[in-house]
């Protein structure tokens, strides 16, 4: 990744920088603001968890800090990098080299296998086979499905899905988790364990994690909770853990 | 990276072995309609060719009448041995002459009978017509002088009148001759114009005229040429003497017919190069519809894995990345259907050559571009989804259900 490079900038504290963000939809009648001018610093080794109510912005927000969107106005740095900036190539780039991504509707491919899914983004990073082969089973075994490799989405339960999913995210060691509603789909005993799989991936492996959630219990997990409310944060708070 | 989308694909591919077979069919039936159409096309115009080298080399034929073809001789007087005597005497540059007088008649021998066409000729009419003794011998000059009663036979005829025995020193009767075979000729199969050449019973001319027609007529000349002697000057040479000999005035018209087989050869083997590129042509627009197939249901797959690359997208694969894989799939596809278009028409060639009696000739040329061109038609046909799959909005499409 020679983007840092090119685009200098002596790396700042926060890992992900939000400044006076704004995301806006449509025109005219239909305009839609769905970020009005959001500021969020996030540091390495947090772990945030993103709520508010549907239409607060915080999808929005979670899809600018993902780098599949860019700001209206506003900048977003990412390790020092305006994200606003860069083409939609080097955009992928910075996703395929920094982030991980785990969605509420897991979206692994189907008819696929686990350790084929995880090898997925190895592929696109040009990681020959033995080494692909090697890390799949490395996070397959960090989630504790390896014994599972072999089976397809279709063939495992909601929660081994996302599990795979998340081995998926961690197997190229990204800076930045993005989670979207991971346990959306999931009952409250396999949303436990994923929790739980994110905290650790937080703590042992210093994954920086942000999730968007609306469910209080799963938020609780979270050292920090920003909520989100009409496009803007109407609260970020630190929150004491008993771990 | 053009091999992981190789590996991609054939995975793809694999996931859909329905899907992918029925898309396939499209290229399968054009390329093997193509190569099975060209194939034959080429064993039969070998064939032909083949054939008419076989009646002789740099034969010319004079034939009562102005029209070519068999039996046209209405008005015209027949030629005589004379004649043939004359054109060997004086025109320079011929192996041999022959005449031939042909009548149809039946040929008995024992209670088995057959009608033929009885042929009377010089012994120069063998070389001259390349046919080749396998049993027995031919009939020599003095046996032609006078007109010995003696016969050589075909293959055909052979086997109606004698079965499996040999007919050699056996008496069959024509008309009012009974004549002794004396030879078996090598069989030559069926002629260009579909007529059995093995059907014939050759005797010496004089033989046929005094015994079988009772006249002194001769119906063809077969004129063999030197090998490198231009047959185009040979033939204006021919017509000039012939012209003489019938008495015809500057301002009339021939009576006869000079045809040389090197150009029926070259006419009939463009005419059926002409039907093969014909066929080809049909064989070609199903590729061209097994193109729009391929298209199509890359479209459907780009719709229906719309998530899948929105997946892709969001893990970091570039535009070209994912356009790559899709048009990948869409050439596998395409070349796929290509190679198994190919064996089948091989297979199918062969097995149809051997039905139609037409010699299987292998033409890599037709193989190599039917294989090129249906890669092509993956890469033409499958760009299009490709680039609608590569430019898909990754949100839009993660959202897809």
């Amino acid at each position: 990744m020679t983007t840092t490079e090119h685009l200098g900038h002596s790396p700042p504290n926060p890992l992900l920088e939000l400044r006076d963000v704004s995301k806006i939809y449509g025109a005219g009648d239909a305009l839609m603001k769905a970020l009005a001018g959001v500021n969020l610093s996030i540091y390495a080794g947090e772990f945030v968890a993103i709520m508010g109510p549907s239409g607060s912005g915080k999808s929005t927000c979670m899809n600018i800090l993902g780098c599949l969107d860019t700001p209206s106005t506003g900048h977003y740095f990412f390790q020092g990098i305006d994200v606003g900036e860069l083409s939609r190539n080097q955009r992928a780039l910075l996703r395929r080299n920094y982030l991980g991504f785990v969605f509420q509707g897991f979206n692994l491919l189907n008819r696929t296998s686990a350790l084929e899914n995880v090898e997925l983004p190895l592929i696109y990073r040009g990681i020959n086979a033995r080494s692909r082969r090697r890390l799949a089973r490395q996070a397959l075994l960090a989630v504790g499905l390896a014994d599972r490799e072999g089976h397809t989405p279709g063939e495992l339960s909601g929660g081994q899905q996302q599990r795979v999913a998340i081995a998926r995210a961690i197997v190229t060691g990204p800076s930045l988790l993005l989670a979207d509603e991971p346990t959306g789909n999931l009952d409250s005993a396999r949303s436990l364990e994923i929790m739980d799989l994110l905290t650790v991936l937080n703590r042992d492996k210093n994954i920086t994690v942000v999730m968007v959630t609306h469910e209080r219990d799963m938020a609780a997990y979270a050292k920090r909770i920003v909520h989100f409310k009409d496009g803007l944060i109407e609260t970020d708070h630190q929150q004491e853990h008993e771990l | 990276m053009l091999g992981n989308a190789f590996i991609l694909a054939l995975r793809e591919l694999r996931r859909n072995v329905m899907r992918s077979i029925l898309t396939m069919l499209g290229i399968i039936i054009g390329v093997s309609a193509v190569i099975t159409l060209v194939t034959l096309g080429g064993g039969a115009t070998q064939q032909v060719t083949e054939q008419i080298s076989s009646l002789g080399s740099n034969l010319l034929m004079i034939s009562v009448g102005k029209r070519m073809g068999p039996g046209q001789t209405s008005g015209a007087e027949a030629f005589k041995i004379a004649d043939a005597e004359v054109l060997d005497r004086e025109v320079n540059g011929l192996v041999a002459v022959a005449p031939v007088a042909i009548g149809s008649t039946t040929a008995i021998y024992a209670n088995q009978n057959w009608s033929t066409n009885v042929t009377g000729s010089t012994e120069s009419f063998f070389f001259v017509s390349n046919q080749k003794i396998a049993q027995g011998r031919l009939f020599n000059v003095s046996e032609a002088r006078i007109g010995a009663s003696v016969c050589v036979i075909g293959q055909t005829v052979a086997t109606k009148l004698f079965g499996s025995q040999s007919p050699l020193n056996n008496r069959i009767r024509l008309q009012k001759l009974s004549c002794i075979v004396i030879g078996l000729l090598e069989s030559k199969g069926q002629s260009s114009m579909g007529s059995d050449q093995d059907d014939i019973v050759v005797v010496p001319l004089r033989t046929f005229q005094r015994r079988i027609a009772g006249n002194q007529d001769v119906n063809l000349i077969k004129v063999s040429v030197k090998d490198g002697v231009n047959t185009e000057d040979i033939k204006h040479e021919l017509e000039r003497i012939m012209r003489v000999r019938r008495h015809l005035a500057a301002n009339d018209d021939n009576n006869f017919n000079v045809l040389d087989m090197k150009e029926i050869a070259l006419m009939l083997s463009n005419t059926t190069q002409t039907m093969t590129g014909l066929l080809s042509a049909v064989g070609a627009v199903s590729l061209l519809v097994g193109g729009i197939g391929i298209m199509n249901i890359m479209l459907v797959s780009v719709t229906e894995r719309t998530r899948e690359i929105g997946i892709r997208l969001a893990i970091g694969a570039l535009e070209r990345e994912v356009l790559l894989q899709f048009l990948v799939e869409a050439m596998v596809l395409s070349s796929l259907g290509g190679i198994i278009g190919i064996v089948l028409a091989l297979i199918t060639a062969v097995a149809l050559s051997g039905i139609l009696q037409v010699p299987f000739v292998f033409q890599g040329g037709i193989v190599i571009i039917a294989f090129l061109f249906s890669a092509t038609v993956g890469v033409v046909f499958g760009y299009f989804p490709a680039r609608k799959a590569a430019r898909l909005d990754p949100i839009e499409a993660l959202r897809h259900e």
